[in-house]
């Protein structure tokens, strides 16, 4: 390796931990709380329902778990006219 | 009043029983009465690492089947008389660890000791579950590696789901022990560094284990690396990790970075 090719060379460690972060905040929602976050899911979808349309792909429900508290996690896209009342 | 830790990981070789044998021997050392547990049937490995192979006669099935009393099963080191191993089986298998028994045994040894740690196998399988069941500690051994880190959060999750205080409404006390990290490599970038690590698993810092020959030559003679040379790196690190255990606040240094100018020019070199 060139000593140009040494100093410009792109460390790996900051991919892995970009990689796990990612991962990890998959795998929590899915494992473990898969039940609750589903359930969530649903009830949330079914009370937003009744005052916007949404798009039930549009809502997302995560579960983070943390070292005391766990947090979570909604996120709901709501088309710009939507903002009408569901029929 | 007793205290049981459990020693795991989710993958397998990080360090789980070079672990709990170098915990078990530097807490012994601290005059507190310890015993070691292995739960890894079939796949023993402990009673190499401390050195007692050859005196194993009963093992954690036999008590759990009743052919023989927990007093006959333990062995009791020949260096530290505060140190105690209770083998795994090697031949049985491993359906006869039921949860009933090693509740019954968890159950005894807290009437006889300050300290149980339990070295858990690698997967998450009964084996593993079993392990942790009775812990109020845990231990979770990770190498700074995107495959043990990933299985660690794995087992962070069965340890809030699946031991007997989770049931409870407890919580199981849980410690981070990096092992096998480089501090060469954490310093070209290409190791994950000890702060990366602890911001995705986010639990407590144990101690932070340096990769060491010193490991090796202590599994080589039989000795839990805090007997087998008190002075060398690992040791040092793991008796700091073993106070933090009970209770003393140590403060943290990472393997590499206390190097003075010249330690980091001949560091680099050697590298
Ligand atoms: N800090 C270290 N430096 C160098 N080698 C190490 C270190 N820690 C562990 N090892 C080596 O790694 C190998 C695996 O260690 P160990 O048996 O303790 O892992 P384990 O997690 O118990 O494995 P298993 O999942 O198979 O039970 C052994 O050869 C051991 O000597
Ligand atoms: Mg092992």
């Amino acid at each position: 390796m060139s000593i140009f090719g040494f100093f410009n060379r792109k460390t790996s460690a900051p991919q892995a931990r970009e990689r796990l972060q990612i991962l990890l905040a998959h795998e929590r929602s899915s494992v473990g709380h898969s039940d609750l976050v589903a359930l969530l899911r649903e009830e949330i979808v079914a009370v937003i329902a009744k005052h916007v349309q949404v798009d039930r792909d549009k809502v997302n429900v995560k579960m983070d778990r943390g070292d005391q508290v766990s947090t979570l996690e909604v996120d709901i896209e709501i088309p710009l006219d939507a903002s009408v009342r569901a029929a | 009043m007793a205290k049981v830790i459990v020693v795991t990981s989710g993958k397998g070789g990080v360090g789980k029983t070079t672990s709990t044998a170098a915990l078990g021997a530097a807490l012994a050392q601290r005059g507190e009465k310890t015993v070691v547990v292995d739960f890894d049937v079939g796949l023993r490995n402990l009673d190499l690492v401390m050195g007692a192979e050859r005196r194993v006669v009963y093992d954690l099935i036999n008590v759990i089947q009743g052919d023989a009393k927990l007093p006959q099963a333990l062995i009791r080191d020949k260096r530290l008389e505060t140190l105690h191993l209770l083998p795994a089986s090697q031949t049985r298998d491993k359906d006869n660890l039921t949860s009933e028994g090693v509740e019954t045994v968890m159950a005894e040894l807290r009437k006889s000791f300050d300290w149980i740690i339990c070295d858990s196998p690698a997967g998450i399988e009964r084996g593993a579950t079993l392990a942790m069941r009775h812990a109020d500690i845990a231990v979770v051994v990770t190498n700074p590696e995107v495959s043990s880190v990933r299985d660690s959060d794995r087992i962070i999750g069965l340890l809030d789901a699946k031991t007997a205080r989770a049931e409870r409404g407890e919580r199981v006390e849980k410690h981070l022990l990096l092992t096998r990290y480089d501090p060469a490599r954490a310093e070209r970038g290409d190791m994950l560094k000890v702060d990366d690590v602890l911001e995705i698993l986010s639990i407590p810092l144990l101690g932070i284990i340096p990769e060491s020959m010193d490991v090796l030559r202590a599994s080589n003679i039989g000795s839990p690396v805090t007997l087998a040379d008190t002075r060398s790196a690992p040791s040092l690190a793991y008796m700091d990790a073993a106070k933090r255990l009970a209770g003393e606040q140590i403060p943290m240094s990472v393997p590499g970075e206390k190097r003075g100018f010249f330690g980091k020019i001949f560091g680099r070199r050697a590298a």
